[in-house]
């Protein structure tokens, strides 16, 4: 074989041809602060010559300012990007870091090892195909070796590197390999993994890393390099069902129409039949396009434009799929979600979810259990805490369409947007469909909204009416509906006196049980609405994403927020019920205003000011919204 | 897929959902080779159509002369739409690496320059050809990385980053930059540019160029407002850069590599990183890291 080096001196042409044809690998990294992780990264980047004399100098500074190894090079410290960190001598996020050989290119995900970054672990998982897990020699198996194993295979990681670290500082023992090993191996028997190797290694020493130990001469298997290059990356995306959700319509003309994505999974050729759940139609595929001219095969992990037979409608969100194996297409399914904010998730609540190229308002309808990640047991759980993981049942606004994660980790992934911080707060990874929607087709009823309104003669609305305790709003929604009455109109009121003592008896004043009180109110105002109603609304209703949920449960135009906009001292001198006072002296807990938030409307249809007029003249102002031409 | 045409194929991923989710992108054109490589990625990934949105170049009337030309030419070619920016004020006040020193005309005309440009237009999300391996702050940065309304980037509360699911909301005056080479090394790039055929600044390779020696940096006199220490005396050498930018800050190497498989090969031969040439990553440990909080790129 023909050293590169010389390869790269004497025909530099031929060189490049070679590394043209090479693969590339994702794998992370995971383990302590202790367990040498850093020392081992910054080794392979060391050993495959990718650091510059200009970097080592800055190093050899580094590592006698900062490092940890006296006189020697800390190769750790290579890898520390941000000062804080370099202060504190951990890795706080993910980090990615890149190096090659000659047959691979390698992309490292380097991850810490503490319990509340979880989510950084998971961020850096979900991109890789490989993971190589520390283990320290002298520690062996410890709590968070069980927490990274279950993480990756959480997030679909199939092929395991077990390095066993710091080898040299138990003597290159074998027993202490193989009794590592055979612990590990043990553990992890139910996690689904295809292949587990375990390497002993010293990170710090270079041993079994590239080139064989003569230390460990009892060891006959892989070096940690050999093992990476040699791996076999998973090519069952491409033995797959064919699925490219659509990014981007392409329409330069009107001439051309296409449908620009990343092919998910499968393969493509001109000529295949594909079908849109979401419409259920199919066409064919007539070309694949790109910059590069038409291509006869496409397959997954490509970036390409198809133009189909047929003009079908067809736009960002939707899925181009193999007709004989369809994916599932639903509004609800199960999940595994890890949570990944300080805020945590609060049932009921909407967040925006994002699949694929399809982004929705959904919610988290069902929390099942909650996993322990060190022991894996099944928990009860309200709610999921940052870092948590549990299982769901989420509720989306419309269809979506995916396949189970186990099946495709592309088309089976997800992440969960908080409305208001815009925060991404969780990751999920889809178990099942809840309702095998694709067999069933909607009915549409013969009598509807429509025709109820009409035999009514008006159209019905939610006129929901937000604001503090004792800030005027039943009484004003008492004036509206009178006055709604004497026109003729068919009204009913929703107010904590009918909801909160029926339907709604079984909630409290938890954030979580707000959530899910105003979410029965929309839901019970909406059937109101679907009957003909005109509905009057009265709660405090506090957060914002709520009453934005009930907005967004009717159509266009039929949710009206009133904001009754009257001060608290207004409010508490008023106290029609006493709460304020009793909230006060501390004998009510969570009341809004005092110590519950109320986040006020940003874009309310109508603001009245409860303080400065009278509740007929502020009725008067909610009817004149209503009929202007009254 | 051989591991250009993975990172070819994320990258055109990235940048197709920049257009798909935001409604005012804009895609920061520096001149330099991984722009060079982003700007044939951009018409890559919305072929037949034309990229649908325009380039912009914060220009520091520092540039070499070599690069604006350059610039005029190729997205004139291409047809995209071009804005140049320069900082007003920066300008009126005349500032200048020469008279004001590195850190502060950097600050002026890069920084603050980008700043008033993105303000000025409104853009919600901008390109930039920023890598991973070239520094080892950006190694922590998200391909889609949020700034506040300040364009500042906190790089403890990150969004989180899964699989290719990327989080693009923003409210009203926040933005995101985007990195669509994030995950390419300075190898790749120049293997792409070889087997892609793309042109790039002549700048990259070798000829013979008046160069001035300072504090061990090759400086190339590009115009007559580089002011010249006693003794100093330009001499004609076979030089190349292996990054561009203000020509003042911008230091050239002796080389006699003049094609793209003779600048790899002296690449991969060579000891010191690419970004060693840039004189303003040498003010201090941890530089970049703070002018990245602050909103440069």
């Amino acid at each position: 074989m023909i050293d590169p080096e010389d390869l790269i001196t004497d025909d530099i042409l031929a060189y490049l041809k070679t590394q043209e044809e090479k693969g590339l690998l994702r794998f992370i990294t995971c383990g302590s602060v202790d367990d040498g992780k850093s020392t081992l990264i910054g080794r392979l980047l060391w050993d495959s010559k990718l650091i510059f004399e200009d970097q080592l100098t800055e190093l050899r500074a580094d590592s006698k300012r900062l490092g940890t190894q006296g006189d020697e090079i800390d190769y750790a410290l290579l890898l520390d990007g941000l000062q804080a960190e370099r202060e504190q001598g951990i890795t706080i996020d993910v980090a990615y870091r890149f190096f090659t050989t000659d047959k691979r290119k390698f992309i490292v995900a380097d991850t810490p090892g503490h319990e509340q970054y979880t989510r950084n672990m998971i961020t850096g998982a979900s991109t890789a195909n490989v993971a190589v897990i520390l283990i320290d020699a002298r520690k062996g198996v410890l709590t968070q070796t069980k927490r990274h194993s279950f993480l990756v295979s959480l997030v679909g990681i199939q092929n395991i590197v077990l390095a066993i670290n710091k080898m040299d500082l138990v003597g290159y023992s074998e027993d202490t390999f193989d009794a590592i090993k055979e612990e590990y191996e043990d553990f992890v028997s139910g996690l689904g993994f295809k292949e587990i190797a375990a390497i002993p290694v010293s990170a710090l020493k270079g041993d079994n890393i590239i080139e064989q130990s003569n230390n460990t001469p009892w060891y006959r298997g892989k070096t940690l390099i050999d093992f990476l290059e040699t791996v076999e990356i998973d090519n069952i995306s491409v033995d797959q069902p064919f699925r490219m959700p659509v990014q981007w319509v392409n329409r330069p003309n009107l001439d051309f129409r296409g449908f620009s994505g990343t092919i998910a999974s499968g393969s493509v050729r001109p000529g295949d039949e594909v079908v849109v759940p979401s419409s259920g139609k199919t066409s064919r595929v007539s070309r694949i396009v790109t910059f590069d001219g038409d291509l006869k095969y496409a397959f997954a992990g490509q970036a390409v434009t198809l133009t189909l037979e047929d003009e079908i409608d067809i736009s960002r969100g939707d899925m181009l799929c193999a007709p004989d194996a369809r994916p599932a297409h639903a509004a609800q399914f199960e999940a595994h979600l890890v949570w990944m904010h300080e805020d945590a998730l609060l049932p009921g609540r909407s967040y925006l979810i994002k699949m694929g190229a399809n982004t929705a308002p959904a919610m988290v309808s069902d929390l099942k259990y909650k996993i322990n990640v060190n022991t894996l047991e099944q928990q009860v759980g309200k709610t999921l805490e940052l870092n948590e993981i549990g299982v769901c049942n989420i509720s989306v606004d419309k269809e979506m369409t995916f396949d189970p994660f186990n099946e495709n980790r592309s088309t089976g992934s997800f992440i969960l947007i908080d409305r208001y911080t815009n925060a991404t707060v969780a990751a999920g990874m889809i178990d099942f469909a809840l309702r095998r929607a694709t067999n069933i087709h909607r009915q549409p009823l013969d009598i509807d909204k429509k025709v109820r309104a009409k035999m009514l003669n008006q159209k019905p609305r939610v006129v929901w009416f937000t604001g503090l305790s004792g800030s005027g709003k039943s009484t004003i929604a008492n004036h509206v509906e009178k006055r709604l009455h004497s026109m003729g109109k068919h009204t009913y009121t929703l107010d904590g006196d009918n909801i909160r003592h029926g339907l709604n008896k079984d909630l409290g004043f938890t954030n979580a049980d707000r959530v899910e009180n105003i979410r029965r109110v929309g839901e019970t105002a909406k059937l109101f609405v679907d009957a003909g109603m005109i509905v009057l609304v009265s709660f405090i209703s506090p957060f914002r994403s709520e009453r934005r949920v009930a907005r967004e449960m009717l159509d266009d135009g039929e949710f009206i927020e009133v904001y009754v906009d009257t001060p608290l001292e207004i409010c508490e001198q008023r106290d029609p019920k006493g709460l304020y006072k009793k909230a006060r002296s501390g004998a009510l807990k969570n009341f809004t205003g005092i110590d519950s938030a109320y986040e006020a409307p940003e874009n309310a249809e109508i603001v009245l000011h409860g303080a400065e007029k009278d509740p007929e003249e502020l009725a008067e102002q909610v009817i004149k919204m209503l009929f202007p031409s009254n | 897929m051989t591991h250009l045409r993975q990172l070819e194929a994320e990258s055109i991923h990235i940048i197709r959902e920049v257009v798909a989710e935001f409604e005012n992108p804009v895609m920061l054109y520096s001149i330099g080779k991984d722009s060079s490589v982003m700007l044939h990625l951009a018409r890559k990934a919305f072929y037949p159509s034309k990229a649908p949105f325009p380039l912009m170049h914060i220009d520091t009337t520092w540039k070499f002369r070599e690069m604006i030309e350059f610039r005029d030419r190729v997205t004139a070619e291409y047809g995209f739409d071009l804005i140049v920016h320069i900082n007003p004020e920066g300008l009126e006040k005349g500032i200048g690496p020469f008279t004001h020193g590195s850190a502060l005309h950097t600050d002026v005309m890069k920084t603050e320059g980008l700043k008033q440009a993105l303000d000025k237009y409104g853009f919600d999300a901008a390109f930039g050809g920023a890598r991973r391996d070239e520094e080892k702050s950006r190694a922590k940065e998200r391909i889609f990385s949020f700034r506040t309304s300040n364009h500042r980037w906190d790089p403890k509360n990150q969004r989180p980053e899964l699989w290719n699911l990327y989080n693009t909301k923003v409210t009203p005056g926040e933005s995101i930059r985007v990195f669509p080479l994030s995950n390419w090394t300075e190898l790749d790039i120049w293997q792409y540019l070889y087997l892609e055929d793309i042109e790039i600044v002549p700048l990259y390779f070798s000829a013979l160029r008046p160069v001035v020696e300072r504090d061990g940096l090759l400086i190339m006199v590009d115009d007559d407002r580089m002011p010249l220490e006693p003794g100093e005396n330009p001499e004609m050498k076979s030089v190349r850069f292996r990054t561009l930018g203000c020509y003042p800050l911008t230091a050239a190497v002796e080389s006699t590599a003049a094609s793209l498989p003779e600048i790899v090969q002296e690449m991969l031969l060579t000891k010191t990183s690419e970004r060693h040439g840039r004189v303003i990553d040498r003010d201090q440990s941890g530089s970049m890291e703070k002018k990245k909080q602050e909103g440069y790129f």
